[in-house]
């Protein structure tokens, strides 16, 4: 029988390694993928609460996480096009311009 | 048999996000991030969510995957080697706070009773109305409104996508 | 109307309003006759008044109106209210009519100022000041009308503010009148106290009631209005800022020092006088502190050689003597020596200015020598106020100043003695400075020589009328015959109770013997005659003769010409303790204390920002480390809960 608290685990542990993706990788795309792993995870996680809540809205509210992460990952690209152009390198800890 | 199917896709998912994570070659990265993806669509059909399995796949495993290999192949970033990761300590910090999230999250689950609902997914009509009917029949009466704020958003998205990935003539940065 | 009474402190107030605010642009010639206008309507509405007044039985020569209720709190109730009784009536003539009459010649004087619009707006601000304090019906009104004249002296005084000795002579006017102003401060507490209203009628009314003859509360009470009086009108101790006032422009010393403000002390005191009979200890202090005064200023004025310090002397010296009359429990006559004082001091000093504008600012008199042919008007119309402030029949110094001794004669014979010196005095150094200035020989040098000229017809008019004032103001107050004392006879239903209770304590008989009058007045004159003599002497037949004296004397006379270092010795005793005082306070504290707390905390904020930076690394994952840490104390706040 799988209940609600098996999903949930396992979107808890999709959401932590995606956490220590951005922590750990210093490549912008791995980055940036790493937040796509999050963002599914919560996904995972509305589905999973629709189904064993009885409505429908879960599900309505994943559509518009799919809508927001496509787009943030078209500007995100976009941007990581960009900085390589400038930089020649797309190591995330030399976009540092912004220090004291 | 759902328990047996959910434990296979789950322990698919699983590995292949652990190897996004931590495999070093970025089209390593994005294969396994595909297959993660259609594990987790595998999940949402699982889970009743038919409609949501099939966008999922479309979009982001066919789409914004894609895109992602469209930038590393662009880029040539597949051959590109980092240099020592100086500051390596301090992402340890970042693990260690990740894992405590996830160990205090935990205890909660275990006490988990979901209440409520308002029990628009008619899952006892299951066999006669279509998950994707569902879905309609609820965004497009009461959340009209947003799904029309998520064109402009994606009307937004483009054109900041669109500037900022032009090529530049020369080096002057426009507007 | 008496209905009217307010618009004679209001016409100065909107000749200062129009031009202060919106003057600007006014040519000179505006300016001026605005000023002056305003002053001459109030003083036609106050003739109005007056007149009305005469009309009047002599008993219900009292008429207040109330145009407004300023304060009311709990007993307290203070209206905005114009008393008008004989007393107050010839005090604001006085103050708008010779007030009027210095406007216009200020319009020749400050003619080419760079500050005309400045000077004339004080001027109206001054005379409003001024009306209101000797309009008013209420202690706390007058008080108004007190410190609003004290500060248009400071403005005025400092007039040519660059000047440093001119802001510094400003300044010392200002803080010595605050001295006394804190006298008559508590002494208005001690009235409030006793009586719970500042209302004169009120007070006066209840005044046998409420205190006791010769008590120690009224004593106190009117030992501090005294005070207050001391500072206003300059006598011992709080006379030193009168001298230095001569910074000002001539115009300003002729209306405030020596016509207007400098008097709101007698003025003051003769309002009291009920307080003041009941307090016989105040009443001799007044006296005593009158005449010492007069006596004291007068030896001063001997030495001095500018010619409007001279003056400066001589009105704290005349200050006294009605301070003495008062003081005697001669009310009447100290404003009837008021008013002629005003007359010819306001034509003296007027006069020298119109010497200064002959002689492009010279002052000193030992440069000044045989002007009476080069500017005749000047020198006649001086000379008549000369002669009356010596006081030489028919001229009305004579009669007030007569009567002054006269009833000091009556009072002790040792006031006599004191004001009899000091007028021989007065006549003196009058006649001196009449001497040296227009007759003898020229000690003028020839630079100022060539331009020596008689003053335009706008500052000459002025002069002379104040001359003719001089000649026939006194006739109004003449003593002895029956009816001939109109000024006597219209004040004295105001005096009449205060004289009641001096008769009544009074040891003595005051009979009103008709031979001793016509004797004193006898010595009167003759004392005034051998002053002019004495001087004519010293000055003109035998210039030498001052140079011998000096020399015979010369430590006295180092003593008198130095103010007897008076003040000296109140920087010694007084001004520079607290200067220290100040500067400790501004290095140890101001600088240390606030500053450092200011300082300092702008220190610890720059030391945690110092701090803080480091934090801003520029790397991007290290923000996301700080949501990842936030995020997390958050949810184990919420979790742990």
């Amino acid at each position: 029988m799988v209940t609600l608290q098996h999903y949930l685990f396992l979107s808890a542990a999709l959401f932590t390694l995606g956490v220590i993706g951005v922590m750990f990788r210093r490549n912008l795309i791995v980055i940036l993928m790493s937040l796509e792993l999050m963002l599914n995870a919560v996904n995972l996680t509305f589905i999973a609460f629709a189904r064993y809540l009885g409505s429908v809205e879960g599900q309505i509210i994943v559509l518009f996480v799919m809508v927001v992460a496509a787009a943030e990952v078209a500007v995100g690209l976009a941007i990581a096009v960009t900085v390589f152009r400038q930089r020649g390198s797309i190591n995330v800890d030399e976009v540092n311009l912004m220090r004291w | 048999m759902e328990t047996v199917l959910f434990y296979i896709l789950g322990t698919i998912t699983l590995a292949s996000a652990f190897c996004v994570v931590f495999l070093q070659r970025p089209i390593h990265n994005v294969l396994f991030m595909i297959i993660t993806m259609i594990g987790i669509a595998g999940l949402f059909i699982l889970l009743h969510a038919e409609f949501i399995a099939m966008v999922q796949l479309i979009v982001y495993a066919g789409a914004v995957m894609v895109l992602f290999l469209f930038v590393i192949m662009l880029l040539n970033l597949d051959q590109l080697r980092l240099s020592h990761d100086s500051r390596a300590a301090r992402r340890w910090v970042g693990v260690v706070a990740a894992v405590g999230l996830l160990v205090l999250v935990a205890p909660i689950f275990r006490a988990f009773t979901p209440r409520g609902g308002t029990g628009t997914l008619m899952l006892d009509k299951a066999g006669q109305i279509s998950n994707t009917e569902v879905v309609a029949r609820e965004l497009f009466t009461t959340y009209l409104l947003p799904f029309e704020i998520t064109s402009v958003l994606l009307l937004a998205a483009i054109i900041g996508a669109v500037i900022l990935a032009r090529k530049r003539s020369g080096k002057t940065a426009k507007g | 109307m008496t209905d009217l009474v307010w618009l004679i402190p209001v016409f100065p107030l909107i000749g200062f309003l129009i031009n202060g605010l919106i003057g600007r642009r006014f040519p000179e010639k505006a300016i001026g006759w605005i000023g002056t206008a305003s002053v001459g309507a109030s003083f036609v509405v106050a003739l109005f008044i007056f007149l009305e007044l005469i009309c009047m039985a002599p008993d219900s020569r009292s008429v207040q109106k109330i145009v407004y209720t300023w304060m009311l709190s709990g007993d307290l109730n203070v209206p905005i209210g114009f008393l008008m009784d004989p007393l107050s009536m010839i005090m604001m003539m006085v103050v708008s009519g010779v007030g009027c009459i210095i406007h216009a010649y200020s319009i020749g004087y400050m003619h080419g100022e760079v500050g005309f619009r400045r000077y004339f707006s004080y001027l109206n601000l001054f005379v409003f000041n001024m009306l209101i304090l000797v309009s008013a019906n209420n202690f706390l009104l007058m008080f108004v009308g007190w410190e609003g004249v004290g500060l248009c002296s400071y403005l005025l005084i400092g007039y040519y503010y660059e000047k440093k000795s001119a802001s510094d002579a400003g300044k010392k006017a200002f803080v010595v009148n605050r001295v006394g102003d804190f006298g008559f401060l508590l002494g208005m507490f001690l009235i409030f106290v006793t009586f719970g209203t500042f209302n004169y009628t009120e007070v006066f009314g209840a005044a046998t009631e409420k205190l006791t003859q010769g008590g120690t509360m009224v004593t106190l009470i009117t030992l501090l209005l005294f005070v207050g009086a001391t500072g206003k009108s300059a006598q011992i101790p709080l006379f030193t800022w009168l001298p230095d006032a001569m910074e000002g422009p001539t115009p300003v010393s002729a209306l405030i020092h020596a016509a207007t403000m400098v008097t709101a002390g007698v003025y003051m005191v003769a309002r009291c006088s009920i307080l003041f009979a009941m307090a016989p200890i105040s009443l001799t202090v007044v006296a005593i502190i009158g005449g010492a005064t007069a006596l004291f200023a007068a030896t001063i004025g001997i030495t001095q050689y500018d010619i409007k310090r001279v003056l400066a002397y001589s009105t704290i010296s005349q200050l006294g003597y009605m301070f003495m009359a008062c003081g005697v429990g001669a009310f009447a006559s100290g404003i009837f020596h008021l008013m002629t004082h005003a007359f010819f001091k306001a034509l003296l000093f007027m006069a020298a200015g119109s010497v200064m504008h002959a002689m492009s600012g010279e002052l000193d008199m030992r440069k000044m020598g045989d002007l009476r042919k080069k500017v005749p008007y000047t020198h006649w119309t001086y000379l008549f106020g000369t002669l009356a402030i010596a006081g030489i029949f028919p001229f009305a110094g004579f009669f007030s100043k007569d009567e002054i001794l006269y009833y000091s004669f009556q009072r002790h014979e040792g006031f006599w003695i004191v004001g009899a010196v000091a007028a021989i005095m007065t006549s003196f150094y009058m006649f001196r400075s009449v001497f040296m200035t227009f007759y003898g020989q020229s000690r003028v040098d020839h630079e100022t020589a060539h331009h020596i000229h008689e003053s335009p017809p706008i500052m000459i008019v002025p002069l002379m009328i104040l001359a003719f004032l001089s000649l026939v103001g006194g006739l109004v107050g003449i003593p002895i015959f029956e009816g001939l004392n109109r000024f006597g006879d219209f004040v004295a239903p105001v005096f009449a109770p205060a004289k009641a209770i001096i008769e009544h304590g009074a040891h003595h008989d005051g009979h009103h013997s008709v031979s001793m009058e016509l004797i004193l007045m006898g010595v009167s004159l003759a004392i005034a005659i051998l002053g002019l003599l004495f001087a004519r002497w010293m000055y003109v037949s035998d210039p030498g003769v001052p140079e011998r004296v000096i020399q015979k004397f010369p430590r006295l006379h180092k003593l008198v010409y130095n103010k007897y270092w008076i003040d000296e010795l109140y920087d010694f005793l007084f001004v520079n303790s607290i200067v220290n005082f100040s500067r400790f306070l501004w290095k140890a504290f101001d600088e240390a204390v606030i500053d450092g707390i200011v300082n300092g905390t702008g220190a610890v904020v720059r030391g945690w920002g110092n701090a803080l930076r480091w934090i801003q690394t520029g790397l991007v994952r290290d923000y996301a480390l700080s949501f990842l840490v936030g995020v997390l104390v958050v949810i184990g706040y919420l979790v742990l809960r």
